[in-house]
């Protein structure tokens, strides 16, 4: 179907239910249960796991496909998210240009970036895009740019947003004042109350969510084309390559080029959900966090990026908001004594201290799953099946021959 | 199942579906059910504490945190009421507000506008507060208090000393208590002439930032005007770390005054390795030669040690006021922690129970009730004497501290003693001076 | 004439703290081909037993002085070191300042400890896997480092004086015939350049000098043919993990004075330190140091007022522009080896 062999099509089929039904599905808790801190569903959180979503897809083409490990990759994210807001600004807050604008742009960086930096291999073409994307920080953060022109070209560290007294030539008088899809503004929302339970769909999460799609299913095409087969022949010999009169290099480009466009497009999404930016996005620390997410997830399959990017901005948001009180409301029902013990316990890992299980997690993953957490899925998928295997018996066992 | 081949043109036809993608119809429509975001319809009401609870500020937001904690179980009727029993408004009993009880929810913002934002957002939409305070920068309050305006709940901004928080990029729901980069300037400025004269040249390491650029303006306009000459002005790169770079010429440049407009760990650095050039005790152009830091706080004191030992800087708010109001908050957050409350937490607390009070007042959680009860609101009893909160800007205009740091420091929490207590008149200016125009507050957005 | 040398020596002193941090790096990063994401945590360790030292040091027993008031209106409650009790107040203050360079003695055996645990218990089992997982692996372990550190020590910046007979500075401009004040040169920082030369010369004796540090470039160039040899290559590297671990450790040691510690500084160090390896050229010592000092000259260069004036921010980003030039014009960095990490 689609173009796709039925394994991708199957895999394809269970996202888009997912990203259909998340706003259930993350929200398994009555929301005055003591366990709604858990919840992901709500409309910022679910933006976030799609639009990081396209952003490790993009990265994996490069990655997980060339094995070209670029330390640089959230300057394409920053670029995308300036355009984006520049296009706020001056014409009106409908998010085709800005989206568009950001896709074009991060594709121009990312020719020139990647043009310069695949020059040279492995660890010294990762230097020189970390180099490239800690000069845009730099000249973002305390806006270069503009001191040289005059004016303001990326406001600093208060970073870029839209005022009121700004171009926005294109914009009516009756036009919303939020960003908006030909009037169809992207943080209105349908809540739907059941029970205890409160699920919130968002018009800019959908969009996203199907930007995602998109964005998912051209990888899945790319994953399996011949381009992509030259990708990871690159991976795996490129001296190989080049003797049999190939030369790599262009392909690398390409690839480079595309998931810099997946960049600026997921930047161009941040913006248009939340229009204002700034130059942390694009500071190193952003950069590695893009890798550590493939890399968690599983580096070169479909999937894993995206499930690396859902649990780190899952704990990012859910674990860091977990207090001390919290922790009282899920263990209220036992004794005092052992609920403060409990609590004790737990405390060095929630809040404040969300950071160390984060960092747990990162090495339990690598040193359990050296695959990632789609290895985690791929044994718990075998372990199911194995079950399946012995309930059978063996009708034809073979002999070695002698 | 059909199975197409892969060519260039299977990827290309894809490229169209992702342009057809966007032409999606409308499904979803708002839906509101309320009379603002968030109203409060059950027992109780939730207020969201985004504070930096990793990074370098994290000290600092934990200690906000402290006394957002305070603050609330004061509002709730638990302890001793704090500087309720002080402030000038007796709006609240101790039961809450509106009868509602108290809850707060926590979350990190890193000291980065983005995570500060997606906090900010988890907390409206997930956990349906009302309220958004704290934060340790104001790179983060700007960031944060336009989002609340857009979502259409209140944001009582924390610890932000930018001129642009309340200048620029003012905005109708959110209101700063905290002092800025022109009142440290205004308050110094006396000070300074008293101790050191009118015939200085200064030198400035500025922050590269918003932040260090306004701060920068300010104390540089405030010096000239009292006769001083402004040598240089360098603009260093945040997060330096080694600044002997940027330090080392500035003996050689004639400068007799060396102003370090850094904040946090910044200043931390720049002021230790200053010290550690000898610069304190130098002597130049026949006058000792004398380092400022504009602005102080308890946690960025203690980091630097014994080098801000004389260093004359400016804050908010110390604990070691005398007044009423400072006493009963100190003796609370004292006895419940076991420390004194820096500068950043009496902020908070203070915001907090304002917030709190104008509900009352007004009658309602409505953020356009709110904001018209804070709107020109003067009051007094919270540490810092007679307060207005303007109308225009929505800035505090209240006494601004001068600074120095201890000499001979007594115990660890005797970092530094207060100069003077400048006077609100002294560093009162018009909501549209130059270093503050260009904003505009807006219409209030109740949200839904 | 007296800015530049003034920036010359500011350079040297920067320069030497890059080489030192870049020296434990290519140690393990350029040799034994480990990705450390760690490294930084090392060197953050190493500042944190400088402020352990420096709390041991100053350990007190309380006594309640009735005649003053602390902050709630109690008795005061006053510190008085145990060191003073034991070695008299003079003595006692003379050590507690001096905790700084004493904390080296701890350093050393802690971190060739902290080391040998990182490279039996985790890194070893990670020489063959990807770099992707090393990354990973040493990125989740940097940040465990970091969190334990802040929950002991707090996320605030520690002071940690130098010594005081090595406060304020050496006029260098008097000397060579400039005005006075022209060129200064804090004493602590003249320390910190000759303590880095030594330590780096330490390290090259040793590599170059001694069996064990034979083997171990002999292990470098081609391990598997040491290994065929009869020698256990494993447990060399194992030391040679330690070796690092210590020199990361000593240069955040003595870079404390410079740097009020907090559990954060590792991280900030990690990024300028790869660049520092990566630009000197996987796989030589001499790289790595060549590459310290030349980023750190030029920065202080590019932090010139008059270089400023003409480049607004260029001492932002002079760094990684003269990276990117460096491995654009040589394609190894400066003295790299062919084939180290650039698959």
């Amino acid at each position: 179907m689609l173009g796709l062999n039925s394994k991708d099509f199957t895999l394809f089929l269970v996202v888009v239910v997912l990203v259909i039904a998340a706003p259930i599905l993350l929200n398994p808790f009555p929301s005055d249960s003591a366990f709604a801190q858990f919840n992901a569903g709500y409309p910022a959180l679910m933006q976030r796991f799609v639009i990081f979503g396209i952003l490790v897809i993009g990265f994996n083409i490069l990655f997980g496909l060339t094995g070209y490990l670029s330390f640089g990759h959230a300057a394409f994210l920053g670029v995308g998210s300036f355009a984006a807001v520049w296009m706020f600004k001056l014409l009106s807050y409908n998010i085709v240009p800005a989206v568009l604008l950001s896709v074009i742009v991060a594709g121009l960086f990312s020719v020139v970036i990647g043009y310069v930096s695949l020059r040279r291999s492995g660890i010294y073409f990762s230097i020189l895009t970390l180099a490239f994307a800690q000069m845009m920080y730099a000249i973002a953060y305390s806006d270069l740019l503009g001191k040289f022109f005059g004016g303001i070209v990326t406001n600093g560290e208060t970073g870029l947003q839209v005022y009121n007294d700004d171009p926005q030539i294109l914009m009516s008088p009756g036009d919303p004042t939020v960003p908006h899809l030909f009037g169809w503004e992207m943080n209105s929302s349908f809540t739907w109350d059941v029970g205890g339970w409160s699920f919130v769909f968002q018009n800019g999460y959908y969009l996203s969510g199907i930007l995602m799609l998109a964005s998912f299913y051209l990888a899945i095409r790319i994953f399996r084309s011949p381009f992509g087969l030259m990708l990871r022949a690159i991976k795996s010999n490129q001296n190989r390559l080049a003797y049999t009169g190939v030369s790599s290099r262009p392909y690398a480009l390409a690839a480079f080029v595309i998931s810099g466009m997946y960049a600026g497009l997921a930047g161009g999404l941040l913006a248009a959900m939340d229009p204002l930016t700034g130059a942390e996005r694009m500071f190193w620390t952003a950069s590695g966090e893009i890798v550590i997410m493939s890399i968690l997830g599983g580096v070169g399959t479909l999937i894993g990026p995206i499930l690396g990017a859902g649990v780190i901005k899952y704990m990012e948001n859910i674990v860091s908001t977990i207090n001390d009180n919290v922790v009282h409301g899920w263990f209220a029902f036992m004794p005092d004594g052992i609920e403060n013990i409990l609590v004790t316990v737990i405390h060095p890992f929630i809040g404040k201290g969300w950071h160390l299980t984060l960092g747990l997690v990162f090495m339990a993953v690598v040193i359990f799953l050296p695959g990632g957490l789609v290895e985690g899925g791929q044994r718990l998928g075998r372990l199911f099946e194995r079950r399946k295997v012995e309930e059978k018996p063996p009708t034809a066992t073979t002999e070695p021959a002698e | 199942m059909t199975r197409t081949n892969y060519s260039r043109r299977g990827v290309l036809k894809t490229g169209g579906l992702t342009a057809t993608g966007l032409a999606m119809p409308t499904i979803f429509t708002a839906s509101s059910a309320s009379a603002f975001t968030n109203e409060p319809t059950g027992s109780s009401v939730k207020f969201g504490f985004n504070v930096p609870q990793t990074g370098p500020y994290a000290e600092e937001g934990l200690d906000e945190l402290r006394a957002q904690e305070l603050a609330v179980e004061h509002l709730n009727g638990i302890g001793d009421g704090g500087m309720l029993n002080t402030f000038s408004s007796k709006a609240l009993d101790g039961t809450g507000i509106l009868g509602k009880q108290v809850e707060f929810v926590t979350g990190d913002t890193q000291t980065k506008s983005d995570v500060a934002r997606a906090s900010a957002q988890s907390m409206i939409q997930k956990d349906g507060c009302i309220m958004i305070n704290g934060g340790s920068s104001s790179g983060v309050a700007i960031a944060v208090q336009g989002l609340c305006q857009e979502a259409g709940v209140i944001f009582m901004a924390g610890l932000t000393h930018s001129n642009d928080t309340t200048g620029k990029d003012r905005k109708r729901n959110g209101f700063r208590h905290f002092f800025n980069g022109y009142m440290s300037g205004a308050a110094l400025g006396p000070v300074l002439q008293g101790a050191y004269g009118t015939e200085r040249r200064a030198y400035h390491l500025t922050a590269d930032y918003t932040w260090g650029w306004t701060q920068q303006e300010s104390i540089q306009a405030v010096t000239e005007a009292m006769g001083w000459e402004t040598v240089q002005n360098v603009l260093t790169p945040v997060g330096a770390g080694d600044f002997s770079s940027y330090i080392a010429p500035v003996l050689n440049s004639g400068a007799d005054v060396l102003i370090l407009n850094h904040y946090g760990g910044d200043m931390v650095n720049s002021l230790t390795q200053a010290v550690q050039f000898g610069l304190k005790d130098k002597e130049v152009n026949g006058k000792n030669f004398e380092i400022i830091v504009p602005l102080y706080s308890e946690l960025m004191a203690a980091g630097a040690g014994s080098n801000i030992q004389g260093v004359y800087g400016s804050m908010n708010w110390n604990w070691q006021l005398p007044d009423a109001g400072t006493a009963a908050f100190v003796r609370s957050f004292g006895e419940k922690y076991g420390f004194p409350p820096s500068g950043a937490a009496h902020t908070c607390y203070v915001q907090t129970l304002l917030y709190a009070d104008a509900v009352t007042r007004a009658g309602s959680f409505n953020p356009c009730a709110v904001v018209e009860a804070l709107e020109g609101f003067e009051f007094d009893g919270m540490g810092n004497g007679p307060v207005l909160y303007r109308a225009e800007d929505h800035q505090c205009f209240k006494d601004v501290l001068v600074m120095k740091g201890t000499e001979n420091p007594t115990n660890q929490y005797d970092t530094l003693e207060i100069v003077e207590v400048t006077p609100r008149a002294q560093v009162e200016y018009a909501e549209d001076h130059p270093m503050f125009a260009g904003g505009d507050l807006g219409e209030c957005n109740p949200g839904a | 004439m007296d800015d530049i040398i003034l920036q010359i020596l500011n350079g040297l002193d920067k320069g030497s703290a890059y080489a030192l941090i870049a020296l434990g790096l290519t140690l393990i990063f350029g040799t034994l081909g480990v990705v450390n994401f760690a490294h930084g945590a090392l060197f953050m360790v190493g500042a944190f037993c400088a402020v352990t030292v420096q709390r041991l040091l100053g350990l007190s027993h309380t006594i309640i002085d009735e005649s003053q008031k602390d902050f709630l209106g109690n008795p005061l409650k006053i510190e008085v070191p145990y060191v003073e009790g034991w070695f008299g107040p003079e003595m006692g203050q003379a050590l507690i300042s001096w905790s700084v360079p004493l904390a080296i003695l701890f350093a050393i055996p802690v971190m060739i400890i902290l080391g040998f645990v990182m490279e039996r218990g985790l890194i070893k089992h990670f020489y063959k896997r990807p770099h992707a997982d090393q990354i990973l692996v040493t990125f989740g372990l940097a940040i465990v480092i970091g969190e334990i550190i802040k929950a002991n020590f707090g996320a605030n910046p520690i002071p940690t004086p130098a010594p005081a007979a090595f406060s304020g500075s050496l006029d260098f401009g008097v000397w060579l015939g400039f005005a006075e004040n022209a060129i200064i040169y804090p004493y602590w920082r003249l320390v910190y350049f000759l303590f880095s030369m030594v330590i780096i010369a330490g390290v090259f004796a040793f590599l170059q000098f001694t069996t064990f540090g034979m083997v171990v470039r002999a292990g470098m160039a081609d391990r598997e043919t040491v290994g065929l040899l009869g020698i256990d290559i494993d447990k060399r590297f194992t030391l040679m993990f330690g070796l690092a671990a210590a020199v990361a450790g000593v240069a955040g040691v003595m870079y404390t004075p410079i740097l009020s510690p907090n559990y954060n500084m590792g991280m900030d160090f990690l990024v300028l330190s790869f660049v520092v390896v990566v630009v000197g050229g996987m796989g030589s010592l001499p790289g790595a140091v060549l590459a310290g000092f030349l980023l750190g000259i030029l920065q202080s260069f590019a932090s010139m007022n008059e270089v400023k004036s003409l480049l607004p921010g260029i001492d932002q980003i002079i760094i990684y522009l003269v990276a990117i030039f460096i491995l654009l014009t040589r394609p190894r960095g400066l003295m790299g080896r062919k084939g180290v990490m650039e698959e």
